[in-house]
C-alpha cells in the first residue's frame, strides 16, 4: 500500500483554481520531489496535505487513513510534518528547545507536574534532551544548542527546521525548498543530509525545489505542477528530458 | 563525559538565573524587616509595603500574557478586582465559620484566584480567537464590564441564607437582623485586614515560582511556540488553543491572587476607576514593558521602582506625577528608539574595542 | 415614543462626537499603525483653551474654536515629532506606551494649570433649541450643531482623501510605508499631517462634547476617547465611513440603554455590544479581512 495517496485534490481561491484535478502516489521511503514553475501551486498542496487549507474536492488518504479536511494539529499527529519556504522558527527560542517543541507530543508530563518540579519533569525532560541532541548532531547543530534559533546563520535555520520536524516522528516529511538560500556548498551537503534522513529514519520525503541539481540529485521520482495541474510525472530522468517540462519552464 | 557535563551547565543556568531572583525578594524583605526595627521606615513607606507586592504580582502575572503568550491584555486589572471582591465577599460571610484568620485568609487566596481564572476562561475563549490590537481592546473591554457590573452588584445575609440583587439593597428583601456584604457602588466594607508585608513576600515568591517553573518547562515551550510562530507551532502538532488559554487563565489568577492581597489591605473596598479600571491595567503593562517584555525578573523590578518613584517625588509635590510622565516617555525612547540603540551598541563596542587594545 | 425619539436623536448627537474623534484614531491607526492613547487628552486641551478664551477672556466662541483648533494641531503634530517618531520603527508596545506616558503628560500639565476642581463650560453654541410636535419632542440647539458638524467633516474628510494629492498619498503610506516612500511620497510629513488633522478633529469635538457634557476637567477626556476607540474598532479601525458608523452605533447604543436599561451599566453595555461584533467579524463592521500568508 501506497504510503500516501492523493486523489483529484482540488481547491479554488475567489474563483480561481489553485490546484485542480491533483493527484499523486508516493510509496513508502520515496524521496519524491514536487517541482514547477513559481506560481504553479506547489505551496498550495503542502497547505492542502497539511490543513491548512481545505480542499473543495479530491481525498487524501495517509497510510490507508483518510485525512482530508482535517486540522493541521491533527494531521500532525497522523504523520505528517513539514517545513516552510519562509522559515518558520520559533525565534526566541534556543536551537535545542526549537526542537524539544517538536518533541512535545511524544513526550507528556502534565502542567502541574512541571511548575512543581516533580520527579517526572525531570525524568521526561532528560529524554526530551538527549532525544533532541540526538536529532541536533545528524544536522551538525548540537554545538549550538543554547543559541537563540534567530542568531543561526541561514543555512542552519533550514536544517533546525527539518530537525525540528522530524522531532515530531513522522512517516511522511515535506520540506518547501530546502535549498533555498543556499550557496552550493551547502546545497550538497544537504542533499546528502536528506539521504542520510531518508535511510536512517526511515523517512518518505516530498520536497518542493527550484535547485535542479538537487532534485535530479536526490529525487526517485517526480510530479511537474504547471497551472495547478499535474504536466507529467514519473521517474527523474525521463521527466526532466519531456520536451513539455522544458517547455513549461524555459517557455515556448 | 563532556555531553553531559554541557547538559548540566544548561539546567544550572536556568536554575541560577531563577535563584538570583528568589534571592533578590528575600533579600528585599530582610533589609526592609531590619530598617523597620531600626525605625528608619516612615509609616507612609510601611503603607507602601504591601501595594509594592501586588504591583509585582500584577506585573510578573501580566508579563506571562504579554511577554511569554505574546498577546496584549489591557484588561489584567478586571481580574484582579474579580479576586479582590470574591475573597472578600468570602472572608466576610466566613467571618463566623472559620474563626482562624489564617486558615480563612488561606482559603480567601485560593477563592480569590479561582474566581479570577473562572473570569479567564469565561473573557479567554472568545478573546483569544482575536489577534493583536482587536484582542487587546476587547480584553480592555472586559476589564471595563466586570468593573461594571461589580458596581451593580447586592449581596446580603441573613438567618435565611444569602440574597442576591442588582437592582439595590431594598430589593434583597432581608430580615433586619441581615447584614449587606456587598452594596453596588458602595462595595464592601469591613473586609479583615489580613495583608501583610510577609504574607505578599510570600505570594509573590509563589507567583514567580509558578511563572518561571512554568516558563522551563513543556508547556512553557508550547506557549512561547504560539507567541513565536503560530502556524508552526500547528504544524508541529501543538494544541494553540490550550496553550493560550492555560496561560492566560494562570495569568488571570495570579491577578486575582493580587486581588485578594489588595482587598484585605483596606477596610473598603469599592471598584473605581483609579483601582480597576483600564487605567491600572495600563499601568501593570508600563512595569511590564519598562522591565523587559518576558523578562519576569525586569518587571518585578520596574513594578517596584515605578511605584516607589512618586512617593519618592513626592517632594516635588505638584510636579511629581509631571515628572513621572517626563521619565515615561524620555525613558521610552531612550530604550526603544532604534537609532539610539544603534548608537548605544556602536558606543558599547567602541568601548569594549579600546578596552581589549589597552 | 417621544421619549424614545428624543434619547435617540441625543444619542446621535453623542455618536456624532464619537464619530469625529473616532476620526482621528481610525486615521492615525491606519496610517501610523499605533494606538494613540493621548487621542483622548488632546479633545481635553480642546476644551480648555474654549473655555480659557471664551470664560476668562471673554471673546466669542468662534475664537475659541478657532485658537482651540490652532493650538490643537500644533500640540498634535509636536507630540508625533518629539515622542513618535523616534519609535517609529520600534516595537507597537513600545510606542503604545509611549502614548500612555503623553496622556498623563497632557492631564497633568491640564491638573497644574486649572486645578483638579471642574470647571463649567460655557457651550460654544448660540443656536436655538427646536421644538417639534407641539413642543413634545426638544432637539436642542448643541444636538443640531453637533450631527451637522459631524456630516460637514465627514464629508470633507472623505473629499480631502480623494481628490487631493495629500489625501491620495495618506492612502498610499496607510497600504505601505516603504512603497510609498519608494515612489518619492514624503512619509514623515504624511503621518504628520495626519496628526494635525485628527489633533484639529479632537479640538472641534472637544468644543462639542464640552458644550453638551459642561463639566471640564484635566480627566474629562480620557472615557470619551477610549469609547472613541471603541467606535473605531466597532466600525473597522482604519475605514473613515467605518468610524463614522461606529461612532453612532455605540452614542445610540449607550444612550438607549442608559434610559432604558441601566445608567450604571450603559459602558458596559457598550463594551459587551464591540465584544459581540468582534467575535462575529473579527476586524469591525467595515474592516478589511487581513489573511496570513503560509
Amino acid at each position: 500500500m501506497a504510503l500516501l495517496e492523493i486523489n483529484n485534490l482540488g481547491i479554488s481561491f475567489g474563483g480561481l483554481r489553485a490546484v485542480d484535478n491533483f493527484s499523486i502516489t508516493i510509496e513508502k521511503g520515496q524521496l519524491y520531489g514536487l517541482i514547477g514553475p513559481n506560481g504553479a501551486g506547489k505551496t498550495t498542496i503542502f497547505n492542502l496535505l497539511t490543513g491548512v487549507y481545505k480542499p473543495n474536492a479530491g481525498t487524501i488518504l495517509l497510510d490507508g487513513n483518510n485525512i482530508t479536511g482535517k486540522k493541521t494539529v491533527d494531521i500532525n499527529r497522523a504523520g505528517i510534518a513539514r517545513t516552510f519556504q519562509n522559515i518558520r522558527l520559533f525565534k526566541d527560542l534556543t536551537v535545542l528547545d526549537n526542537v524539544k517543541t517538536g518533541l512535545h507530543n511524544s513526550h507528556p508530563y502534565s502542567t502541574v507536574a512541571g511548575i512543581l518540579r516533580l520527579p517526572n519533569y525531570y525524568k521526561v525532560e532528560k529524554q526530551m534532551d538527549e532525544k533532541a541532541v540526538e536529532l541536533l548532531k545528524v544536522f551538525d547543530l548540537d554545538k549550538e544548542k543554547d543559541t537563540l534559533a534567530s542568531n543561526l546563520p541561514y543555512g542552519k535555520q533550514r536544517k533546525l527546521e527539518i530537525a525540528r520536524a522530524l522531532a515530531t516522528g513522522p512517516k511522511l516529511l515535506l520540506l518547501d525548498e530546502p535549498a533555498a538560500g543556499m550557496n552550493p556548498n551547502e546545497t550538497a551537503e544537504l542533499m546528502d543530509t536528506i539521504r542520510f534522513v531518508r535511510d536512517n529514519f526511515d523517512m518518505t520525503i516530498l520536497l518542493i525545489e527550484h535547485d535542479m541539481k538537487l532534485v535530479s540529485g536526490i529525487c526517485e521520482r517526480l510530479t511537474v505542477l504547471n497551472f495547478g495541474q499535474v504536466l507529467t510525472q514519473g521517474k527523474t530522468a525521463d521527466v526532466l528530458h519531456d520536451p513539455e517540462v522544458i517547455k513549461a519552464y524555459l517557455g515556448e | 563525559m563532556e555531553k553531559s557535563t554541557a547538559k548540566k551547565f544548561h539546567i544550572d543556568k536556568t536554575f541560577k538565573t531563577n535563584l538570583i531572583t528568589y534571592s533578590i525578594v528575600i533579600a528585599a524583605f530582610i533589609i526592609v524587616q531590619i530598617l523597620i526595627s531600626a525605625g528608619q521606615v516612615s509609616s507612609l513607606m510601611k503603607g507602601l509595603l504591601v501595594p509594592l507586592c501586588i504591583y509585582s504580582i500584577m506585573a510578573i502575572s501580566l508579563n506571562l500574557t504579554v511577554g511569554i503568550l505574546g498577546e496584549l491584555s489591557l484588561g489584567h486589572a478586571g481580574f484582579m478586582c474579580m479576586g479582590a471582591f470574591a475573597s472578600s465577599i468570602f472572608s466576610i460571610s466566613m467571618m463566623d465559620s472559620i474563626p482562624s484568620a489564617g486558615v480563612r485568609f488561606f482559603f480567601a487566596i485560593l477563592v480569590g484566584a479561582a474566581a479570577a481564572a473562572a473570569a479567564g476562561i469565561v473573557v479567554g475563549i472568545p478573546v483569544l480567537r482575536l489577534r493583536g490590537d482587536y484582542l487587546a481592546i476587547v480584553t480592555l473591554a472586559f476589564g471595563e464590564i466586570i468593573k461594571n457590573v461589580v458596581n451593580v452588584l447586592y449581596l446580603g445575609k441573613d438567618s435565611n441564607g444569602f440574597h442576591f440583587s442588582m437592582k439595590n439593597a431594598m430589593a434583597l428583601k432581608m430580615e433586619k437582623s441581615g447584614t449587606i456584604i456587598l452594596n453596588g457602588a458602595q462595595g464592601i466594607t469591613g473586609t479583615p485586614k489580613n495583608s501583610t508585608f510577609a504574607i505578599g513576600v510570600i505570594l509573590t515568591l509563589i507567583t514567580l515560582f509558578i511563572v518561571l517553573n512554568l516558563i522551563n518547562s513543556r508547556s512553557g515551550r508550547a506557549i512561547m511556540s504560539v507567541r513565536d510562530n503560530r502556524i508552526a507551532a500547528e504544524s508541529i502538532g501543538i494544541n494553540i488553543t490550550k496553550y493560550k488559554l492555560m496561560a492566560f487563565t494562570i495569568s488571570a489568577s495570579l491577578a486575582g491572587v493580587a486581588g485578594v492581597l489588595y482587598s484585605h489591605n483596606l477596610s473598603s473596598l469599592t471598584a473605581t476607576q483609579k483601582n480597576f479600571g483600564y487605567n491600572q491595567s495600563i499601568m501593570i503593562l508600563v512595569f511590564v514593558v519598562l522591565g523587559g517584555i518576558g523578562n519576569i525578573r525586569g518587571s518585578m523590578i520596574a513594578a517596584v521602582i515605578l511605584t516607589l518613584l512618586p512617593e519618592l517625588l513626592r517632594g516635588l509635590n505638584a510636579y511629581r506625577m509631571l515628572i513621572y510622565a517626563i521619565i515615561l516617555i524620555v525613558m521610552m525612547i531612550f530604550n526603544w528608539s532604534p537609532k539610539l540603540i544603534d548608537f548605544r551598541k556602536r558606543y558599547f563596542h567602541l568601548n569594549r574595542a579600546k578596552k581589549e587594545r589597552v | 415614543m417621544m421619549s424614545f425619539i428624543s434619547y435617540f436623536i441625543n444619542g446621535l448627537s453623542l455618536g456624532s462626537v464619537y464619530a469625529i474623534i473616532a476620526l482621528g484614531y481610525t486615521m492615525v491607526y491606519g496610517i501610523a499603525k499605533m494606538l494613540n492613547f493621548a487621542h483622548g487628552d488632546v479633545i481635553m486641551i480642546g476644551g480648555y483653551v474654549v473655555f480659557t478664551v471664551v470664560s476668562t477672556m471673554g471673546l466669542g466662541p468662534v475664537a475659541g474654536i478657532l485658537l482651540a483648533v490652532i493650538l490643537c494641531t500644533v500640540l498634535g503634530v509636536v507630540i508625533e515629532g518629539v515622542a513618535y517618531r523616534p519609535l517609529r520603527m520600534a516595537s507597537p508596545l513600545a510606542v503604545l506606551i509611549t502614548a500612555i506616558g503623553v496622556s498623563y503628560l497632557l492631564q497633568n500639565i491640564a491638573l497644574l494649570v486649572f486645578g483638579s476642581n471642574p470647571k463649567s463650560f460655557t457651550s460654544v453654541v448660540t443656536v436655538p433649541a427646536l421644538k417639534l410636535a407641539d413642543g413634545k419632542l426638544t432637539i436642542s440647539g448643541e444636538t443640531i450643531v453637533t450631527i451637522i458638524s459631524c456630516v460637514v467633516i465627514m464629508i470633507g474628510l472623505t473629499t480631502f482623501i480623494k481628490k487631493t494629492r495629500a489625501g491620495q498619498a495618506m492612502l498610499a503610506v496607510s497600504e505601505d510605508k516603504g512603497a510609498a516612500q519608494l515612489m518619492g511620497i514624503n512619509v514623515d510629513g504624511t503621518i504628520a499631517l495626519t496628526f494635525a488633522i485628527g489633533s484639529a478633529l479632537a479640538a472641534i469635538a472637544g468644543a462639542l462634547l464640552c458644550s453638551a457634557y459642561p463639566t471640564l476637567t484635566p480627566y474629562t477626556g480620557s472615557m470619551p476617547g477610549i469609547k472613541a476607540f471603541v467606535a473605531a474598532v466597532f466600525g473597522g479601525i482604519g475605514s473613515i465611513p467605518g468610524a463614522l458608523i461606529g461612532g453612532l452605533l455605540l452614542g445610540v447604543i449607550e444612550n438607549l440603554s442608559k434610559a432604558y436599561i441601566s445608567s450604571q451599566l450603559s459602558d458596559a453595555i457598550v463594551f459587551a455590544v464591540l465584544i459581540v461584533v468582534l467575535l462575529v467579524k473579527p476586524t469591525g463592521i467595515l474592516g478589511k479581512k487581513i489573511n496570513e500568508k503560509v
